[in-house]
């Protein structure tokens, strides 16, 4: 594969206590490029998601091997900045989880908490770029005191993701973003996202294969903790090389 | 306009389709110029040049299976790849019959021509005319004006009757003749072909718009 990745795994094991969730997953995903991983359930799809972020360190009992490569720099070094590390990795959850408050208070939350802007046209101009960015600008900008679970979930997704790149993140992970979303709003974001690929480096798990299909660069597979390939989004659907892909994403599976 | 890169690709195929109609038509052109001028050395470029064409045609049907595999269309944008898929390989044998006439330069080598190029000339011009057409309503999604085009398939028809007694004629007075005149039938039947795929394009583009599968004109030959 002909790419500089962004992110590189060598190695990389997981165990939640004694059960094997991640097994010697090699994976390099491409920069400012959107990389779909699919599975049946349970195939660690989202396991390998917080590993990005180091997401999984929040959960009990969990144990990681082998390194996580993003720029150069193996994330699994205990010295690591978690902080800084999941401001730049950012991530998008199935449901859309705004705050509270408004819609003005949700974007500026991060900045506050990373101390990144101070003044208030500072903030204020950065949350014209981040709803600029996700396409909420025009709907918003005289509501910005609303509060943001008013919105409907389309919009509060597009809140959440704007909600990370305000931070001037690297790479947003996705888990499963348009689960919750009506077919129309999930061509919307998946637009969103093809936009938004061109400055940002996209991972996106998904159980659905025509969203995987129709969005990404490249997809990866995963069955049983194991990434059983990877490739051109294009290659996979149409010529894929392990028979066990050909069985999953043509539905002789199971 | 939500999935705007999907239409983006709808229209880069269209774009190859009308590209590809070109490269057939300069086929067609250059190889009846061939025949017209005994010119030996153009008709090998036009069967050198055929590869080109076939290479058009295989990566048409590249996109056309991906965005199927990919985009999961569906309706008209679905009914629009198939068509795309099969006036593809349409135009693929058109321009095997224009390599086939210039096979039949190479044939005839320095021999004169049993007789000069009237019909024949009219039968490459009216067929041209009709893929012309017939791209046209491809573009347009126009099913009345696709009908019209294979209406231009009867002239075509008539003409190479004409042409196919006349030199039948030729043969019949004179077996010397033979060689010659059964290479300009060849061509002729060529032409004739021509305007039978175009015809089948016609199909697909009714079936395009309206989604009704159904011949248009069936040719007597």
């Amino acid at each position: 594969m002909e790419f500089a990745p962004k992110i590189e795994t060598v190695g990389l094991n997981l165990h939640y206590g004694g059960f094997l969730a991640l097994q010697d997953v090699n994976i390099k995903v491409p920069a400012q490029n959107i990389t779909a991983i699919i599975g049946p359930s349970g195939c660690g799809k989202s396991t390998l998601l917080r590993c990005f972020n180091r997401m999984n360190d929040l959960i009990e009992h969990t144990e990681v091997d082998g390194r996580i490569v993003i720029d150069g720099r193996n994330i699994l070094d205990p010295n690591t900045d978690l902080i800084f590390l999941r401001r730049k990795i950012g991530m998008v959850f199935q449901r859309p989880n705004v705050f509270d408050l408004s819609i003005y208070n949700n974007l500026r939350f991060g900045l506050r908490i990373h101390r990144m802007l101070d003044g208030k046209d500072e903030v204020m101009d950065a949350i014209r770029q981040g709803l600029e960015h996700v396409g909420l600008w025009q709907d918003l900008k005289d509501k910005l005191r609303k509060n943001a679970r008013t919105l409907t979930l389309e919009q509060q997704q597009r809140l959440c993701i704007a909600r990370v790149i305000i931070l001037k993140p690297d790479i947003i992970l996705l888990d499963e973003p348009c689960s919750a979303l009506d077919p129309v709003s999930t061509l919307k974001i998946e637009d969103l996202l093809r936009v938004l690929k061109q400055e940002y480096t996209i991972i996106i798990v998904t159980h659905n294969m025509q969203q995987a299909a129709r969005v990404s660069d490249y997809t990866g597979f995963m069955y049983l903790g194991q990434l059983i390939e990877f490739g051109q989004t294009q290659q996979i659907f149409t010529k894929p090389k392990e028979k066990l892909t050909e069985n999953y994403i043509s539905g002789h599976f199971g | 306009m939500v999935r705007e890169s999907f239409c983006k690709y709808i229209k880069d195929l269209e774009k190859d389709v009308v590209d590809m109609s070109r490269m057939v038509i300069a086929a067609i052109n250059r190889s009846i110029e061939a025949l017209k001028t005994h010119n030996a050395d153009e008709a090998e470029r036009i069967i050198e040049d055929d590869m080109l064409i076939n290479k058009k045609r295989w990566d048409l049907e590249e996109k056309c299976i991906n965005l199927i595999a990919t985009q999961q269309p569906v309706a008209s944008d679905l009914r629009e790849i198939i068509a795309v898929l099969n006036i593809a390989t349409e135009l693929e044998r058109i321009g095997d019959y224009a390599e086939g006439i210039g096979k039949i330069v190479v044939m005839q080598g320095t021999e004169p021509l049993i007789k000069s190029l009237v019909d024949i000339l009219q039968m490459a011009a009216l067929g041209i005319s009709m893929l012309e057409k017939s791209i046209d309503a491809f573009l347009k999604r126009d099913a009345k004006a696709a009908e019209m085009v294979c209406a231009d398939d009867d002239k075509i028809d008539l003409l190479y009757d004409r042409v196919y007694r006349e030199l039948l004629s030729y043969m019949i007075e004179d077996p010397k003749t033979i060689t010659r005149a059964t290479y300009l039938i060849w061509a002729a039947h060529n032409l004739e072909r021509i305007a039978d795929r175009v015809t089948n394009i016609c199909e697909r583009i009714v079936f395009l718009v309206t989604g009704r599968m159904e011949e248009i004109k069936v040719s007597k030959y």
